[in-house]
């Protein structure tokens, strides 16, 4: 077990590695870096220098003039072993304030459409399982389908006409009101909450479709196995059919699905979040990003990817912990 | 169009009778072939098509065929495991198929069955003492403070340890988890049990203890059994009556002794011939049939078994023989006997 542990993380740090060099030179590679777009900016302002005079002194400035490789070089050591992600190129505080204050928002977000999302698919799922190929079945499918299949900007656009424009019941984009510095605690909670309405039931929706296909498939694999067929003829009630014998057995495949999405709460709704204005993580990676600003977006692709790489690790351990082969040793 | 179908086979309502345990008239399983996108019903493949049997308390009827002629799906469908098309059943004189659903599930524990693969029969996620005995807790057969030692007994008398309890069904052999099974159809105190090719998966050295356990249980708590099989000499030991099932249909009946001593029907001869005689200087004289099962979803007219039978005469491609009885209640199906 310990030998699988250490081998396991060994090539992650080796993947990782790879990541934040492919991550660095797609980033390094873009037709347009921050620097040229300052540099232009300056060299249009009447008296000064020349735009290649801009360029070369704000490439030493950014410390882009080594080339790639030596840049790279450069952003692993001062990250991984100095531990500092520097500057923001466009917020202008350290990337790592910057992440730290709109994490939160994009992780209230996501938490509550997962938790939305688990209490809706899972029970319609198990519907649809129960009533294979009936009228309840198809219609939770066709609705699953549409939101898998329709992209969020749709979603959003149209709940924002429904529910804002007509009814004028929730608000539509950004975080806060105008007046939101002059609302009591109690308003300020309330005001925020009509702002993250949309954004949820957006997120939800679009996501719903999978956890619902996914719980019928491992439901009806589970309801048409002998163990049914006995729970049945003991004579015992189709409640107890299906909460005890069948969706116990179901649970397994879901949770794996559901403990992979976690990492997820912290990478932001890079779109959503676009369409509501709402200043999560994936907003701000998503402006840091189109402008070039290197240092915050390394941060937060090098993030993710360690997310994800120490998700597939803990899922990889809690197989081998979960395979009764194992447990009986 | 499956009332249709069925309006062609309107059968006789049979008449209760206290002599037998389970009385099966005319019994239909159709299932309907989908096809398209709205599915459409565009046929139905008919696993069982039209049986009739009854089986007296305390005796044994083996069902016997080849694979994929309906055994399973009646007994499924005597148990109303799976939607049953038409025809009645009786157990003890009262009719399964009029229960409703509370009704029903306060028969269960009454007929009982044990599957062909013990592997896949048991939940993997409850302890062996919780699956044997979560149904007796539901339907309260015994009192609070007796049922840990019920469970034990029950368990002993199928050859399983009381320490057995708390343990999972992966940790377990095949004959084990069979006799699990065993213990827990049981457990529920039936006066019937389906007994659905329970020794198929299992090894013969175990086949023979199980099918032991089996008949000493019998005995013991006067058990009826259906026992479905395709192993001739496991049928031969443990039945007191036999039903030899051709695609849907049973084509003959009879006690054992009169089936195993004179097979009347062509399939049934075939079938016997290729039964395995352990002595190597027997010649055997086996029937070879021709051609494979016809599809249950298109059936032959006329008798079924015409398209493979030796004798096959132009009567049989046309009309469907009746059950005849050729003393002491030995029915076969054939115009051979129609004389």
């Amino acid at each position: 077990m310990w030998k699988f542990l250490v081998r396991r993380i060994l090539l992650s740090i080796v993947i990782l590695f790879f990541v934040s060099l492919i991550v660095y030179l797609i980033m390094r590679a873009l037709p347009t870096s921050y620097v040229e777009g300052i540099a232009r900016e300056r060299a249009s302002l009447p008296g000064g220098k020349s735009y290649t005079e801009w360029l070369q002194q704000l490439n030493q400035v950014y410390h882009l003039d080594g080339g790639v490789i030596e840049g790279f070089f450069g952003w692993l050591k001062d990250s991984f072993l100095k531990g500092e992600f520097g500057d923001s190129w466009k917020y202008n505080i350290p990337v790592v304030q910057k992440f730290k204050e709109v994490i939160w928002d994009s992780f209230t977000l996501g938490a509550i459409s997962l938790i939305l999302e688990l209490v809706i698919a899972i029970p319609l799922g198990i519907l649809a399982a129960r009533k294979q190929y009936s009228r309840t079945d198809y219609t939770v499918s066709v609705f699953a389908l549409i939101g898998i299949s329709l992209p969020s900007f749709f979603f959003a656009t149209l709940l924002k006409l429904g529910f804002s424009y007509k009814l004028g019941w929730f608000e539509p984009v950004g975080k806060v009101s105008r007046f939101y510095d002059q609302l009591t605690p109690v308003g300020q909670f309330f005001d925020v909450a009509s702002h993250f309405v949309l954004p949820i039931m957006t997120l939800t929706i679009v996501s719903i479709g999978f956890l619902m296909r996914y719980t019928r498939t491992n439901m009806l694999e589970v309801l048409n196995s002998d163990y049914i067929r006995t729970a049945r003829a003991k004579g015992l009630s189709e409640n107890k059919v299906i909460n005890k014998h069948a969706f116990r057995n179901t649970l397994i495949p879901i949770v794996t699905i559901v403990g992979g999405t976690l990492p997820g709460l912290f990478a932001g709704a890079m779109i959503t979040e676009q369409l509501f204005s709402i200043p999560g993580i994936g907003f701000t990676a998503y402006q840091a990003m189109i402008i070039g600003d290197i240092p915050f977006s390394m941060f937060y692709l090098v993030f993710l990817a360690t997310l994800t790489l120490i998700g597939t690790l803990i899922s990889d351990i809690l197989y081998a912990v979960v395979d009764p082969r194992v447990r009986v040793n | 169009m499956a009332s249709k179908l069925l309006k062609e086979n309107k059968f006789e309502p049979l008449k209760p009778d206290k002599k037998y345990l389970l009385q099966v008239n005319s019994l239909r399983t159709y299932y309907p072939i989908k096809t398209g996108v709205f599915s459409r019903i565009t046929g139905y493949v008919k696993a069982v098509d039209g049986v009739s049997f009854n089986i007296k308390k305390g005796q044994t009827m083996g069902l016997v065929g080849e694979s994929g002629c309906g055994k399973t799906t009646v007994g499924r469908t005597i148990l109303k495991l799976t939607p049953y098309t038409d025809g009645e059943v009786y157990f003890g004189g009262e009719s399964i198929f009029d229960k409703n659903k509370k009704e029903m599930i306060q028969m269960r524990p009454k007929m009982q069955i044990i599957f062909q693969d013990p592997y896949s029969s048991l939940s993997p996620r409850l302890p062996v003492g919780e699956i044997i005995g979560e149904a007796v807790r539901e339907h309260k057969l015994v009192p609070e403070d007796k049922f840990d030692d019920y469970i034990t007994s029950i368990m002993n008398s199928c050859g399983l340890q009381a320490y057995h309890k708390d343990r999972y069904p992966h940790e377990f052999s095949g004959g084990q988890r069979q006799r699990i099974c065993i213990a827990r159809a049981l457990a529920l105190n039936p006066q019937f049990v389906v007994c659905d090719e329970p020794v198929s998966a299992l090894d013969v050295s175990i086949q023979a203890q199980i099918i032991n356990l089996l008949m000493d249980l019998q005995e013991k708590y006067g058990l009826t059994y259906l026992f479905i099989s395709h192993d001739l000499s496991v049928v031969e030991h443990i039945s007191d009556t036999i039903g030899v099932m051709y695609l849907g249909s049973l084509v003959e009946t009879g006690t054992k002794k009169d089936i195993f001593k004179e097979p009347l029907h062509p399939y049934t001869q075939a079938l016997f011939s290729a039964i395995p005689v352990p002595d190597p200087d027997y010649k055997m004289k086996r029937i070879i049939l021709e051609g494979s099962i016809p599809s249950p979803a298109n059936p032959p007219s006329g008798c079924k078994f015409h398209t493979r039978c030796r004798h096959c005469f132009d009567r049989c491609k046309v009309e469907n023989p009746k059950p005849k009885d050729m003393g002491n209640g030995h029915v076969v199906c054939c115009h051979l006997y129609d004389k």
